[in-house]
């Protein structure tokens, strides 16, 4: 069970709901920063597909890392406590390459409203020259299978992550994503790990600010690389909040509302 | 016609063809993908990207923060000509919320001599 304290608050799930990705800067320690780069170089020991996530790594620091209470916290909000492991890599960008890497999402086109996560752990300091792994806000809903996206280069709004050492994100699995060029000589390193949720997405946060009133200006998000279809975007995003909140009828800015409201199926008045 | 050493015409025809053989391998296409706010050419630039045939440029992921132009008609006015414009299609019945690839995609050249035109 995790502590409440721990859990994202609703404000948070909005903002996952508009960006598809949260960043929790320095959130690990140096020593375990320190530890599980070492690690990391000298390989971490692969799962099995949906083995539960909570039999992997008894010894390992990368183990002691997603144990953390902060990072049992995101899990537990976003996809229950009791998560499946899918698949984790330790993602190496050579010193001095200099081109970015193309955009892609980490699925085929996943027409599910559940959703998986990706945890990205940089447990060094990645400043813009190092790259960091660059995110696109906004684009987890896009049905595309994986490299479709590979032609576009650049985008209004795109970002990335620059960080200090301990530095995690977590981000739905639709998020479009590419790693950027290292231009220092010493090798980049993030972790990446993919868990499956085993129980309805459904308020696993902690609700107390439910109903907080900047909720719906947060799932009303524009990020401009989208042009004109900010509002088939915010959309999504509603009925990604119907379906996280139980509430069937909430809306923003009355999208949804206008478009269920079918006087013909009222029955009339005698 | 036939080809002869003492033929004028032969002789024009061969300078004409290395003449344009020559101009053809010294110039190569650059290709600037624009993506737009609305099908609308004046709106704003929202994503793009770069594709240099003269070698000279090899752009990639993430290298610019803001678009080279402010809309496709700002490039137009900067010699690149549009060379494949979005069709528009309606949404099929099912998908009308559903988002998927930039719609407004507009493909622009420009011919550049490479080193040595």
């Amino acid at each position: 069970m995790v502590d409440k304290q721990y859990l994202l608050n609703t404000k948070q799930l909005a903002q996952f709901a508009a960006d598809g990705f949260l960043r929790f800067d320095e959130l690990v320690d140096d020593e375990l920063n320190q530890a599980a780069c070492a690690e990391m170089e000298a390989g971490v020991p692969r799962g099995r597909a949906g083995a539960p996530l909570a039999e992997l790594w008894p010894d390992a620091v990368l183990g002691r890392v997603v144990r953390l209470p902060e990072i049992q916290g995101i899990i537990a909000s976003l996809v229950g406590a009791d998560p499946l492991y899918d698949h984790h890599a330790v993602h190496t960008v050579a010193a001095n390459h200099e081109h970015g890497q193309i955009w892609h999402a980490d699925a085929i086109i996943d027409t599910r409203l559940h959703f998986d996560i990706q945890l990205f752990y940089f447990a060094h300091d990645t400043p813009r020259e190092m790259g960091g792994t660059m995110f696109l806000p906004g684009s987890q809903y896009r049905r595309i299978s994986e490299s479709d996206i590979a032609r576009y280069q650049n985008f209004l709004g795109q970002a990335p992550m620059v960080c200090k050492a301990g530095t995690v994100a977590v981000a739905h699995h639709g998020i479009w994503h590419c790693a950027q060029p290292n231009l220092t000589d010493r090798q980049r390193y993030m972790f990446k790990l993919r868990l499956n949720p085993t129980v309805r997405q459904k308020r696993l946060w902690n609700t107390d600010d439910i109903d907080d009133p900047e909720i719906p200006g947060l799932l009303n998000a524009n990020h401009r690389w989208y042009g004109n279809e900010v509002r088939l975007e915010v959309v999504n995003r509603i009925k990604f909040w119907r379906f996280l909140t139980g509430d069937e009828n909430y809306d923003v800015s009355y999208w949804l509302s206008r478009l269920e409201n079918a006087p013909e199926n009222k029955p009339q008045a005698a | 016609m036939h080809k002869g050493a003492d033929c004028p015409v032969w002789d024009l025809i061969l300078y004409w063809s290395e003449f344009n053989e020559d101009m053809m391998t010294q110039l190569r296409q650059k290709l600037l993908v624009l993506y737009a706010h609305s099908p609308d050419l004046h709106s704003q630039a929202v994503a793009w990207s770069l594709y240099d045939g003269t070698g000279r440029d090899r752009s990639s992921s993430g290298d610019g923060e803001e678009p080279p132009y402010a809309s496709v008609v700002a490039a137009m006015q900067d010699g690149w000509r549009v060379v494949q414009f979005p069709q528009q299609h309606p949404a099929y019945p099912g998908m009308e919320y559903n988002t998927s690839y930039l719609k407004y995609e507009y493909i622009l050249e420009k011919m550049e001599e490479i080193d040595g035109g």
